[in-house]
C-alpha cells in the first residue's frame, strides 16, 4: 500500500524580533549574527500561545483543506520539545479541538527537533499496516533560548500538521530512512527552563554527521541522486547549516530555497522541517520529488523521499494560509516585550 | 396588602473604614436606624440583610444570623435572612422586608445592607465583583466587570451619539452632590478634565467613570403605615416596589443599550403606586459606572432612549434640574459598599422627603425613586416613596 | 479561576463553539442549555447540538487596561461582543491586531488560545478568542507582506 500526505496545514505566530534588537541588549553585533546565521528575524509566540495552540491551528488548517471526516482519524501524535505539560499530552487537546475524539490513539513525541518527523514515520506505519485509516503527525514548538546565549537569536515558534493516509494522497512518501546514535550535543533537563548545548560540538559530530548519514542512507535505499529531486529541505536551526549541508550533498540553491524558512521565522525546532515541507507543498506540482531530512539533537535524523501526485491539482490549498501568508501582517517587538511574552521576566506578584 | 412605611433610617460613613469590622458597620447602621425609629429591640419582628460577597470578602457566610446576633437579638430568636442579588442585594432586601410587612406576616422589620470590601486586595476585589457577571461565558473569556460596562458605553456612543464628555458630566454632577454630603466617600468637586485625564480602566471608561470600592452599611426600619405615627412624625410610605430579572450575560440581551429589567421593574413599581415618571421629584439611581446612570435615566422614563447623555450635559439631572438624580452623590461619590447601596439610596430618599437633606435638599420633594441594579442589569429593583 | 472539572465540562463549547439549535423554533443559541429560552418545555427532545462556524462581526469592543491577574501579561487587551453568523452573540478577546484594526462591524474568526492557567503548576485553560479577518475566506488582514 502506498502511504503519503493527504493534507497539511501550517501555523506561525505573527510576532517577530530581529537579531539586531536582541544583540543590542547583550552587547552583541546583531547584524553580524543575522548575517552569520542567515536569520533576518525569528517568530515569537504571544503570551496566550503555546505548542498546543500552534498545533491546534496547524491541524485545523490541515482539516480545512480536505474532506476527511475527523472521526476517521485513528491516531494523533504531537512532537515537540516544548510541550506545555511535562505530563498530560498535547495530542488529546488537538484531538478534541478537531473533533477526532474519542475513538483514536494519541501520544506525544519528544526527540528535540525531529519529534514531528518521528511522528510522521509512526503514522506511516499505522496507516501502512492497516491499523488506522488516517493518522495525524504534528511538529510544533515554542522553544526558548537562554537570555544572552547564541540560541536566543534563533529559537522561535511555529508548527505544521500532516494528515497521513493511503487514499487521495497529494504526495506519497515512498521511502524513509533514519540514522540514530547517542550523541549529547544539545539537551534540557527536567525542570530547567532553558536548554544547554555543546557549542561547536553541535556542528560536525552532531548536525552534519547525522544529516549527511541520513541523506546518504536514503539515497542508498532509493538509488537516486540529488539531481533527481525538485526540492530539498533539511533541518534548519538557522539558514547557514542547511545551506551548507545541501551543498555538500550536491543540492543547488534553487532546490533548497523554497523550503528554507529559517531566515524569516527562525528555528522552530520540531516545526522546522515540517514547516519547510509545508512551504514546498504550497507550490509543488504533480511529479515533483521532494528530499527531506530532519535532525534532532541527542541525536538522529529522519530522511524522506516524497513524490507529489496528480491529486495535488485538486488540492484545496487556498482554504488555509500558506507559509508565505503566515509571514505577512507581522508585528516586530522590542526586546523587553519579547522577554515579557516569553516569560523571561515575571510579574512581581508571581 | 397593607401599606408600609419607613419610620427610621441610619447609615455609616462610606469609605475605607479600616478600624471598623463588618460586624461594627452592620450594627452601627442598624442601631442608628432603630434609634431614629424610636423602637426597642423586643419590638423587632424580623431582620433582612442585603450583602453580596461576605463569603469571599471576609470569608463569612450566614450573614443574617451574624447581624441578628451582634445586634443583640439572638436571644429573641428573630427570623434573620440574608438577601443576595449582586449589586441589587440592598434593594432586594428592602423589597423582602416590604413584602413581609405588606403581607401581614411581620409588623416591625429592620432591613439593612452592609459590605466590607477593603480587607482584600484590589485584584481579589475585582474578581469578587466580576462574579456578578456570567463567570462561564463573560469573565473566564477575559471580560472584567468594568469592561462589560465599557462595551455598553461604546455601543451607546455608536447608536445614540453619546459623547465621552457627557459620560464625564455624570461624574462631575455626582461629585458636586457628594461634596454636600457629610457621609459621602468623596466630598470634593471635580471637573470634566479630571475625569478625562484619569487612568483608563476599559475604554472608553476611565477611573473617574467608575464608582469606588467601599466599606459601609445602611439600614431602615419598616412598619405598617397605620402604626407609623406612633414612632415618627414623618413616616415615609413605600408606595411602589418592582423587581425584574434579565439574562445574566450582557451579550444575551435584546439591546445592550437598554436595561429591560429597569423598564419592567419601574413599570411594576409605578403601577403599584398608580403614578408615572412625571410624578417623581428626586431619584437615586445605580451609577456604578457613568454609563449606567445614563441608561438608568432613560430606562426609568425620565428621558427618551439615547437622550440621557445630552440631558445630563444640559444639567437636567442636577440638584436644580428637571429631575434631581443622585443627590447623595450616587454610587460614584457617596460610595458603593455593594450590599449597602440599595439601602443607602432609600436612606437618602427618606431624608429628602422628610426635608432633612441639608444642603442637598430638593425643594418640595414629595415623591422619590430608588433604582438598584445587580450585574449588568440581570436584576433590577425599583422602589417609590412618598411622604405619607 | 475555574477549576479543572468545571472548565472541562464546557470543552466542546470552549474548543469548538458547540451551541444548540431548537428544532421547535429553529433558532441557534450559544452556549448549550437544557431548554430553549423561547420554547421552554416545547423544546424538550428537540434540542440539537450544533457547532458554530466560527465567523462573525464585532458588535461592541473595549480595550481593557485594568485586568484580572490571569491576563495581566496581555494588558491592555481587547474584549468584544461578537455577533456570530448564525445569530448568537459571544464575549471574548480580540487578538493578533492593533486596537485601531477593530471597530463595530469588523469581521472576525475564532482561534483557540490560552485563556488562563491555574498558576504555573496548575491546569491550562484553552478557549476561543477572535482574530480580525479581511475577507470571508478567513484570510488574515494584510498590513505588511514580507517577501
Amino acid at each position: 500500500m502506498k502511504v503519503g500526505i493527504v493534507s497539511y496545514g501550517a501555523y506561525v505566530p505573527r510576532y517577530r524580533i530581529t537579531p539586531e534588537e536582541i544583540g543590542k541588549v547583550w552587547g552583541v553585533d546583531g547584524k553580524a549574527m543575522s548575517k552569520g546565521l542567515m536569520i533576518n528575524c525569528k517568530s515569537v509566540p504571544a503570551p496566550d500561545e503555546d505548542t498546543i495552540t500552534i498545533a491546534v491551528e496547524a491541524a485545523r488548517n490541515m482539516m480545512k483543506r480536505c474532506e476527511v471526516s475527523p472521526k476517521d482519524i485513528g491516531a494523533i501524535y504531537v512532537g515537540s520539545e516544548s510541550h506545555p505539560y511535562a505530563v498530560k499530552p498535547s495530542g488529546t487537546i488537538v484531538a478534541e479541538a478537531i473533533e477526532a475524539s474519542p475513538h483514536l490513539t494519541v501520544a506525544d513525541f519528544e526527540f528535540a527537533c525531529k519529534a514531528g518527523t518521528a511522528a510522521i514515520q509512526t503514522c506511516m506505519g499505522m496507516v501502512g499496516s492497516g491499523m488506522v485509516k488516517y493518522g495525524v503527525a504534528i511538529g510544533a514548538d515554542t522553544s526558548q533560548g537562554a537570555p544572552g546565549d547564541a540560541l536566543e537569536f534563533s529559537a522561535s515558534a511555529g508548527g505544521a500538521a500532516f494528515l497521513i493516509g493511503s487514499e487521495k494522497t497529494i504526495a506519497t512518501i515512498d521511502h524513509t530512512y533514519s540514522y540514530t546514535t547517542d550523541t549529547p550535543d544539545f539537551w534540557r533537563r527536567e525542570g530547567e527552563m532553558y536548554p544547554r548545548h555543546g557549542g561547536r560540538f553541535t556542528g560536525e559530530p552532531a548536525y552534519f554527521k547525522h544529516v549527511t548519514s541520513g541523506a546518504k542512507g536514503l539515497m542508498a535505499k532509493t538509488g537516486l541522486k540529488a539531481g533527481d529531486y525538485t526540492y530539498a529541505v533539511f533541518h534548519q536551526p538557522n539558514g547557514k547549516f542547511p545551506t551548507r549541508v545541501a551543498k555538500q550533498l550536491g543540492f543547488t540553491d534553487e532546490q533548497v530555497k523554497t523550503g528554507l524558512i529559517a531566515p524569516m521565522i527562525g528555528n522552530t525546532y520540531s516545526g522546522a522541517v515540517p514547516l519547510g515541507l509545508a512551504a514546498i507543498l504550497d507550490e509543488a506540482k504533480p511529479g515533483d520529488k521532494i528530499f527531506a531530512v530532519a535532525y534532532g539533537s541527542g541525536a538522529g535524523s529522519d530522511a524522506f523521499d516524497i513524490t507529489v501526485t496528480n491529486d495535488m491539482d485538486g488540492f484545496q490549498r487556498q482554504k488555509a494560509p500558506t507559509v508565505k501568508e503566515l509571514n505577512s501582517n507581522l508585528k516586530f517587538l522590542d526586546y523587553a516585550t519579547y522577554a515579557k511574552y516569553r516569560g523571561k521576566i515575571h510579574l512581581g506578584s508571581e | 396588602m397593607r401599606r408600609v412605611a419607613i419610620i427610621g433610617i441610619g447609615d455609616t460613613e462610606f469609605g475605607e473604614l479600616w478600624d471598623l469590622s463588618f460586624r461594627d458597620i452592620g450594627i452601627q447602621a442598624g442601631l442608628a436606624a432603630v434609634a431614629d425609629a424610636n423602637i426597642t429591640a423586643d419590638q423587632i419582628d424580623a431582620l433582612y440583610v442585603g450583602n453580596m460577597g461576605a463569603g469571599r470578602f471576609i470569608e463569612q457566610e450566614h450573614i443574617g444570623a451574624l447581624i441578628a446576633d451582634y445586634a443583640g437579638l439572638a436571644r429573641d430568636h428573630i427570623p434573620a435572612t440574608r438577601v443576595e442579588a449582586a449589586g441589587a442585594s440592598g434593594g432586594l432586601a428592602l423589597r423582602q422586608g416590604f413584602q413581609a410587612v405588606a403581607s401581614g406576616l411581620h409588623d416591625i422589620v429592620v432591613v439593612g445592607g452592609a459590605e466590607k470590601m477593603m480587607d482584600v486586595s484590589d485584584v481579589e476585589s475585582a474578581m469578587i465583583q466580576s462574579s456578578a457577571a456570567d463567570q462561564e461565558w463573560e469573565t473566564i473569556l477575559g471580560a472584567t466587570f468594568p469592561a462589560l460596562h465599557a462595551l455598553i458605553a461604546r455601543r451607546h456612543m455608536h447608536e445614540h451619539g453619546t459623547t465621552r464628555e457627557q459620560l464625564a458630566d455624570v461624574a462631575v454632577k455626582n461629585h458636586k452632590n457628594g461634596s454636600l454630603n457629610p457621609k459621602a466617600q468623596f466630598q470634593r468637586e471635580i471637573k470634566r478634565e479630571t475625569v478625562l485625564a484619569s487612568p483608563m480602566v476599559s475604554s472608553p471608561l476611565r477611573m473617574f467613570d467608575c464608582a469606588p470600592s467601599s466599606d459601609g452599611a445602611a439600614a431602615v426600619v419598616l412598619c405598617p403605615l397605620d402604626m407609623a405615627k406612633k414612632f415618627t412624625e414623618v413616616p415615609i410610605e413605600i408606595i411602589g416596589s418592582g423587581q425584574a430579572s434579565d439574562t445574566l450575560a450582557l451579550h444575551h440581551r435584546k439591546d445592550i443599550c437598554t436595561m429591560e429589567a429597569t423598564k419592567v421593574a419601574a413599570r411594576r413599581a409605578f403601577d403599584m403606586a398608580k403614578l408615572t415618571t412625571k410624578d417623581v421629584d428626586v431619584a437615586e439611581v445605580h451609577d456604578n459606572f457613568t454609563i449606567s446612570e445614563i441608561l438608568a435615566i432613560e430606562d426609568l422614563g425620565f428621558f427618551k432612549k439615547g437622550e440621557g447623555g445630552r440631558a445630563t450635559e444640559a444639567g437636567l439631572t442636577s440638584l436644580e434640574g428637571e429631575i434631581a438624580v443622585n443627590t447623595s452623590g450616587g454610587l460614584k461619590a457617596r460610595g458603593d459598599p455593594i450590599g449597602a447601596t440599595g439601602l443607602a439610596q432609600a436612606v437618602e430618599i427618606v431624608a429628602q422627603l422628610r426635608g432633612k437633606a441639608g444642603k442637598r435638599q430638593v425643594k418640595d420633594a414629595a415623591v422619590g425613586l430608588a433604582h438598584n441594579v445587580g450585574g449588568t442589569g440581570a436584576t433590577v429593583v425599583v422602589h417609590l416613596f412618598r411622604r405619607a | 479561576m475555574a477549576t479543572a472539572p468545571r472548565f472541562w465540562r464546557e470543552y466542546p463549547s470552549r474548543y469548538n463553539l458547540v451551541g444548540f439549535k431548537c428544532n421547535n423554533c429553529g433558532k441557534t443559541y450559544f452556549p448549550p442549555r437544557a431548554i430553549c429560552p423561547v420554547c421552554h418545555r416545547k423544546s424538550v427532545g428537540k434540542i440539537e447540538e450544533v457547532k458554530l462556524k466560527g465567523t462573525g462581526k464585532v458588535y461592541s469592543v473595549t480595550e481593557v487596561h485594568d485586568t484580572l491577574d490571569e491576563l495581566a501579561m496581555m494588558k491592555p487587551y481587547l474584549v468584544a461582543i461578537v455577533e456570530m453568523d448564525e445569530g448568537p452573540k459571544l464575549t471574548g478577546q480580540v487578538i493578533d491586531c492593533e486596537p485601531c484594526d477593530v471597530a463595530i462591524g469588523t469581521p472576525v474568526r475564532v482561534a483557540l488560545r490560552k485563556l488562563s492557567e491555574e498558576g504555573s503548576a496548575g491546569v491550562i485553560h484553552y478557549g476561543y478568542k477572535f482574530v480580525p479577518v479581511k475577507d470571508s475566506t478567513g484570510g488574515s488582514v494584510n498590513i505588511r507582506v514580507m517577501t
